[in-house]
């Protein structure tokens, strides 16, 4: 059980890394990668909600399976989870007013981020208990802040150097995320589930 | 002079705001699901169809829907779309399905059907905001369609499965491929606008 539970871990972080080999989440990560700061306020708020929402959406799940309507999958999940970004932004606001300010402009972007979505399907898919669950959305969080905060530091060092006139902008985050993409292919084989 | 005027919104979306080249949204799906030339298509008309029937719906309800709780009921009507587009793949082409996987119940949070239905959409009429939808997504498709055979060319060699090279290079159909790809076709894009650009200035 124990191994098997490190093994989805680790997994989740490095060989199924949700951004660089999944395609989760690539918009905050292309988005918000300009700034360290920046980058490491998202991912904190990423891996927050994402815990809390395959919770949710895995218990949700159940009744939808009781109730016989797991075609309605897709839109109960997208609509919790609009509603729990609402609900983590009111009640942070009210009990850590820190925490809030420095989340608080990353949680709207949050509702449409396709990671914590594709999480919450995957789950499902897998069949995963509720310990697995929380596991593995652990380490789609970290994997996602691992990716996101590496990538935002080589993005800052890339603002000094000289950069070819057509690559400016999107076209070389994206070479640069290409290569980093290739560094996390040589965890392939660490383990096989 | 009214027809040129609808023809140039459904233009807009396929040339002049591109989503994938000039707007940069919905980049997951783009990145995912261009392994192939076909798998891009396959994507891109299922985005399609979610985007102009999604465009179409808001259109129509747009006037009955309270300004305040008009975000979340665009994400219902998607996911209402999503899911009818989702069952019906199953139903009928089972191994794109299969292969396009999570990706089809993403449609939902792709940033071109809200952004489109919040742009465009709860503004103009159903008509047009049919041509937007249908633009947008043909634009869509064209960009994965293009990526998708830059991939499957480089990679297997081949364009929707035809054969044309025994060059193979693996690693384009892997995931660091796919950022390539897509990084340096944004690049030879960025390029073209520039020396058009310039030829104006000279021109001038």
């Amino acid at each position: 059980m124990a191994p098997r539970l490190v093994f989805i871990f680790l997994s989740a972080i490095l060989i199924n890394n949700f951004v660089l080999s999944r395609f989760l989440g690539i918009c905050p990560f292309l988005g918000v990668s300009k700034k360290t700061d920046t980058a490491v306020g998202m991912s904190i708020a990423v891996t927050f909600v994402m815990i809390l929402a395959s919770i949710i959406t895995w218990i949700l799940n159940i009744a939808l399976d009781l109730l016989g309507i797991p075609f309605l999958r897709t839109i109960v999940f997208i609509l919790i989870i609009a509603t729990l970004v609402q609900f983590v932004e009111i009640f942070l606001k009210k009990t850590s007013p820190g925490l809030y300010e420095a989340l608080g402009i990353f949680l709207p972007l949050i509702t449409t981020n396709c990671a914590i979505l594709g999480l919450a399907l995957l789950n499902v898919q897998q069949n995963y208990t509720l310990v697995e669950t929380i596991v593995n959305s652990a380490g789609a969080g970290l994997g996602f802040a691992l990716a996101l905060i590496l990538f935002s530091t080589i993005r800052e060092r890339m603002e000094l150097s000289e950069i070819p006139e057509p690559f400016k902008g999107t076209a070389i985050a994206l070479i640069t995320a290409g290569l980093l993409s290739m560094a996390f292919m040589g965890f392939q084989g660490l383990v096989k589930l | 002079m009214m027809a040129e005027s609808k023809f140039k919104i459904l233009a807009n979306g396929i040339l002049k705001q591109n989503p994938t080249f000039i707007q940069v949204l919905g980049m997951c799906p783009t990145l995912a699901t261009t392994t192939s030339a076909e798998n891009g298509l396959g994507m891109g008309l299922a985005t399609t169809a979610v985007l102009a029937l999604s465009n179409i719906t808001i259109s129509l309800v747009r006037k009955f829907i309270p300004d305040k709780i008009r975000i979340p009921s665009y994400i219902v009507i998607i996911a209402s779309f999503v899911t009818v587009i989702d069952m019906l793949m199953h139903g009928f082409i089972y191994d794109l399905w299969k292969t396009l996987g999570l990706f089809i119940p993403l449609i939902v949070v792709n940033c071109i059907i809200l952004g489109r239905a919040e742009a465009f959409a709860s503004k103009n009429n159903v008509f047009s905001s049919f041509l937007d939808g249908l633009g947008m997504g043909l634009g869509f498709t064209a960009s994965l369609v293009l990526l998708g055979s830059v991939r499957e060319f480089l990679g297997n060699g081949s364009i929707f499965s035809y054969h044309l090279s025994d060059v193979k290079m693996f690693a384009m159909i892997l995931p660091p491929g796919a950022f390539m790809a897509l990084g340096m076709l944004a690049a030879f894009f960025n390029y073209l606008g520039i020396r058009r650009s310039k030829a104006k200035k000279a021109e001038k």
